[in-house]
């Protein structure tokens, strides 16, 4: 079932950035904020699929880099006044190293 | 312990000062509120049209009991202050109660002026500041039948209104030949006096009043005989008949700032309770905003003006400690249903002024602009009033006008843009009308989310409607809708607009402080201006990040995550979450290596689509962003660099064939067009920049929509500035003329560095040239040589660290995170 997956050295996520993750049926964006919490969502905009990974995080949220709609990196909600969801993966930080759990 | 703050003055300017401050330091103090009157903080405005019967006491009720409770504020209405014992810190009420304070807050209003004759002390005798004085109006009005108005100015009208509306037979007093003089000319006030009269108003012009008769209740009014001995009563009464009855006498002759406490407690007054531009008392622990108040030399009677003080008087004592009062100039409007009526600054010309004046008597309107220096300085307007928000807006900002002079008096929407309207535009509008092209958005979406979700500000509708949230020429057809939905109610818009959600600060405000505190990097910034999120948004870093840069190009780092994706990944992003690529040609010049070149990378690449872009040069669509560093790396081993059309930079430099080929060419604009772009190529901007260079006035180049426009003529080169296609296409100002490429180059950079200095972000050179004026430009790049060259040695410092090919160092393995996925390894 889900495993915890050993993703990459914390460092190699820029702060306030994101790195991509290709799996079996599309892409993960992992979100290093600026506090150095570190968030997972499907790469995909709910608006229409923009690649969320591309956008600029500011506080816990990204936004797009299509049409400006602002995701929750939390909770992979768009804020308001915006509707809709996109998935959430669970992430950890140990000793360093990023990991998924997928 | 908290800190105690007890607010003396249970109004508007004292209530909405509570509010800032909640917002900016909600636990800061515990909060007491002392109010003479037995209400809430209501909106005193509105007392007009609760005397005409258009609103209730309920509607106009701001802050009810819930809200102070809630926000943990102690309120103690019927017992004003009746003394301040500054040594021991505490205030004492009329009731007896002693309460301590740390910081005071003085907002004790003002008081109408009553004419001391005698008998102006009866009963029946009132003025009109409070729900009091309503009451009493609506009461007299229930008994007597005669009320006399004393003061024909917007307070005294406003009553009068109400007192008719009421059943009263209504005549206004005036002392002066004109009403509103202090805010109408003769014209406007004569179209006012007349449509007043057509409602019923009676008016006695010219009339001092000397005493108030009647015993125990007022039964009149008699006047004062001028030096003849003749009555001063003008208006078809017999000279001599010096008198006029009346059941109720309301004063509207003035206010006086409510300063006897404040004066009893030995704090410094003036004409109000002065106060520096902290909005602090002579004593600092005390800090005083309203009416009550003198701020250099002026005392305020509107509201807006007001809640600016408010805002600054929270800032300190919230202990930001940045936000300064700088005096406010103020425009009024008549609330009588049915006239509409507009002024705003200065508007008796004075030598040096210019006058602008529409009248049309059959449709009862008349328009005046008093104008110095292409600078409005004063607006009068009667029956059509839908610009004076505009004229206003012109005038705080000091708009250089000579642009649309022509036409300024036929209103915004002549201005000859698809998206500027007005209200009776939008009315027309069925409500499938599409009034945001760019997200399809129609007039019933927006009217539909107004009120559905109850929203009041145009930042409101953007959000949830998209309406004017992208190229934003619609915005003046969704703030008319906006207001014909919410109605007018009172509305203060800040004379300066903040960066973002993230701060109180305008960019001005940001850009002088980058400049004058040394900030040179973000942290810095967020600190130092009191930024309220830890990292900003989308809105404000790309801003920041822009400034820091521009003017701190050698010592602050770029910070690539406060840049938009294209200009992260240097390449513009696609529905479709490719990229595309468009190389540099300089002047559009290119060489059949160059074509090869560009031909075998697309083959290479398997690049889907190549066009031949509106820029002159060539764009290689759908690139995945994985191949980019490697398809970069063969164009510049081929000799290019980026074309920055990604950016907020420097983009292309047009050209034409010139005098090289064209049988009309006078000078070599395909060489000056390759200068030119040699030496701006890579410099980061406010906006994106276009440039171009045209051989001959045929314009081939179409150099005249262009940022910076060069038409070459016989003796030598026209400059060209502020141009835009686009949106709004805007046609170029004439800077000048020079006789030399080397002077071409010179003013281009000089020109170009004063936008990147001034400009705010995302404001492109047209905008900024109407904001600030062709004349602020030639007086530093023209009149100015020393500025010049000093603004054209700025620029070339910049362009040392910028003119670096972002793809060859990307290429070359810079910043490969961001092109590179990650591999899952366990
Ligand atoms: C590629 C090109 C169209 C073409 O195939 O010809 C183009 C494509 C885009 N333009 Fe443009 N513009 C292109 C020439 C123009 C021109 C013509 C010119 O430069 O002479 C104009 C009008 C002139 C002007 O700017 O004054 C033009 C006015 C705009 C505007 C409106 C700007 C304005 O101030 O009103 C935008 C929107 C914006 O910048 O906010 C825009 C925005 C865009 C964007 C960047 C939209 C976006 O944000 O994704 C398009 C990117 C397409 C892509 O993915 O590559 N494009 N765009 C042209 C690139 C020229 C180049 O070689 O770099
Ligand atoms: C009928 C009317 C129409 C108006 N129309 C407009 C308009 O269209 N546009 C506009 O911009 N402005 C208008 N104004 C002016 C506007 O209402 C005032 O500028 C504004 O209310 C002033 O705010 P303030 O807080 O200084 O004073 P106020 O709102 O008057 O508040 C002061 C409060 O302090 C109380 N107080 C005084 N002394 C003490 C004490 N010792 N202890 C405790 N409490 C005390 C007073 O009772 C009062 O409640 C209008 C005013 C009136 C009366
Ligand atoms: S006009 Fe410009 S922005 Fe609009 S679709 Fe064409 S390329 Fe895109
Ligand atoms: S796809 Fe994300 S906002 Fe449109």
């Amino acid at each position: 079932m889900s495993d915890w997956k050993k993703i990459a050295p914390l460092e190699d996520i820029p702060r306030l950035g994101s790195r991509v993750v290709e799996i079996e049926d599309g892409s993960i964006a992992v979100f290093r904020t600026g506090d150095d919490q570190v968030f997972a969502v499907r790469d995909a905009c709910p608006h229409k699929n923009g690649p969320l990974s591309q956008g600029i995080v500011a506080g816990h949220t990204v936004t797009c880099p299509l049409h400006n709609w602002k995701i929750d990196l939390e909770s992979g909600e768009a804020l308001d006044p915006d509707e809709g969801c996109t998935n959430t993966y669970v992430a950890k930080v140990e000793e360093g190293m990023v990991y998924l759990q997928l | 312990m908290k800190e105690r703050l007890v607010l003396v003055g249970n109004g508007m300017a004292g209530v909405r000062t509570l509010e800032e401050l909640l917002k900016l330091a909600p636990e800061e103090y515990d909060i007491t509120v002392f109010g003479a009157e037995p209400y809430p903080n209501y909106n005193r405005i509105m007392l007009s049209p609760v005397l005409a019967g258009e609103k209730t006491i309920d509607e106009i009720i701001l802050n009810d009991r819930e809200w102070y409770e809630s926000n943990g504020i102690t309120l103690h209405t019927g017992d004003p202050v009746v003394e301040i014992d500054r040594i021991n810190r505490r205030v004492v009420s009329a009731s007896g109660m002693e309460v301590s304070y740390d910081r005071l807050l003085l907002a004790t209003g003002s008081n109408p002026f009553i004419i001391p004759v005698p008998g102006s002390d009866l009963p029946g005798v009132i003025g009109f500041r409070d729900i009091a004085d309503v009451d009493a109006m609506v009461e007299a009005a229930k008994t007597g039948k005669k009320a006399v108005v004393i003061g024909g100015g917007l307070l005294g009208l406003e009553a009068a209104n109400g007192l008719m509306i009421n059943g009263m037979d209504v005549t206004v007093v005036h002392l002066m030949d004109i009403l509103m003089e202090r805010q109408l000319d003769k014209p406007a006030a004569g179209m006012l006096r007349k449509s007043l009269e057509e409602k019923g108003m009676k008016f006695l012009m010219e009339a001092q009043t000397a005493e108030v008769l009647g015993e125990d209740h007022v039964t009149g009014l008699r006047f004062a005989d001028d030096a003849q001995g003749r009555a001063s009563v003008v208006g078809g009464r017999k000279p001599g008949t010096t008198e006029i009855e009346a059941d109720l006498v309301v004063m509207a002759v003035g206010i006086r700032p409510a300063m006897d406490l404040a004066q009893k407690a030995g704090l410094y007054c003036e004409r109000g309770v002065v106060v520096n531009d902290t909005m602090q008392t002579y004593d600092p622990r005390i800090y005083a905003v309203g009416e009550c108040v003198q701020h250099r030399g002026q005392c305020y009677g509107l509201v807006a003006p007001l809640f600016e003080q408010a805002k600054v008087a929270a800032n300190h004592l919230a202990k930001m400690g940045i936000a300064r009062y700088e005096g406010s100039v103020t425009s009024t409007k008549l609330k009588v249903t049915g006239i509409d009526l507009f002024s705003a600054g200065e508007f008796n010309e004075e030598d040096g002024d210019e006058t602008l004046v529409l009248q049309d008597p059959a449709q009862n309107m008349y328009k005046k602009l008093v104008v110095r220096d292409n600078r409005i300085k004063g607006a009068v307007m009667f029956g059509d009033t839908m610009d004076g928000t505009w004229y206003f807006q012109l005038l705080r900002e000091g708009t250089d006008i000579s642009a649309f002079r022509s036409t300024i008096l036929f209103g915004q929407h002549d201005l000859g843009d698809a998206g500027h309207g007005d209200e009776t535009r939008v009315a027309a509008l069925s409500s499938d009308a599409e009034i945001c092209g760019c997200n399809g958005v129609t007039k019933g979406d927006i009217i539909d989310a107004i009120q559905t979700k109850g929203l009041f500000t145009l930042d409101d509708v953007r959000a949830h409607t998209k309406a004017s949230a992208s190229c934003g020429s619609c915005t003046g057809l969704v703030e008319a809708i906006l207001s014909s939905t919410v109605g007018e109610g009172y509305e203060a818009k800040p004379s300066k607009k903040p960066v973002c959600g993230c701060t109180e600060h305008s960019h001005d405000d940001v850009i002088r402080a980058i400049a004058e505190h040394e900030l040179k990097d973000m942290p810095s910034v967020f600190s130092f201006l009191e930024w309220n999120t830890p990292d900003g948004c989308a809105t404000c870093r790309p801003a920041l990040n822009y400034y820091l840069l521009a003017r701190w190009p050698e010592d602050y780092k770029d910070d690539a995550q406060s840049r938009f994706i294209n200009e992260r990944a240097h390449g513009n992003i696609q529905k479709d979450g490719t990229y595309s690529v468009v190389p540099r040609m300089f002047g559009g010049l290119c060489t059949p290596s160059d074509l090869r070149a560009i031909a075998d990378v697309c083959d290479k690449y398997e690049v889907p689509e190549m066009k031949v872009t509106g820029g002159q040069r060539i764009d290689l669509f759908g690139v995945k962003k994985e191949d980019l560093p490697p398809l970069w790396k063969d164009l510049t081993d081929a000799g290019f660099v980026s074309g920055h059309a990604y950016g907020k930079a420097m983009r292309t430099v047009k050209t034409c064939a010139g005098k090289t080929w064209c049988r009309f060419g006078t000078q070599n604009s395909t060489g000056l067009g390759v200068k030119l772009e040699e030496l701006t190529w890579g410099s980061w901007m406010p906006h994106k920049f276009k440039l171009a260079v045209s051989g001959c006035p045929r314009n081939c180049a179409e150099a005249t929509i262009k940022d910076f426009g060069v038409v070459c003529v016989d003796s030598g080169y026209e400059l060209h500035i502020g141009g835009n296609g686009g949106i709004k296409v805007r046609v170029t100002d004439l800077l000048c003329k020079v006789d030399t490429e080397e002077e071409v180059l010179e003013y281009c950079g000089a020109f170009t560095q004063m936008y990147r200095e001034e400009a705010h972000y995302l404001e492109r050179t047209a905008p900024w040239v109407e904001r600030v004026g062709l004349g602020h430009i030639k007086e530093r790049i023209l009149e100015d040589e020393a500025e010049r060259k000093a603004l054209y040695e700025r620029f070339k410092v910049g362009q040392k660290v910028a003119q670096v090919d972002p793809w060859k160092a990307r290429a070359e393995g810079e910043a490969a995170h961001e092109f590179e996925p990650l591999k899952i390894s366990a």
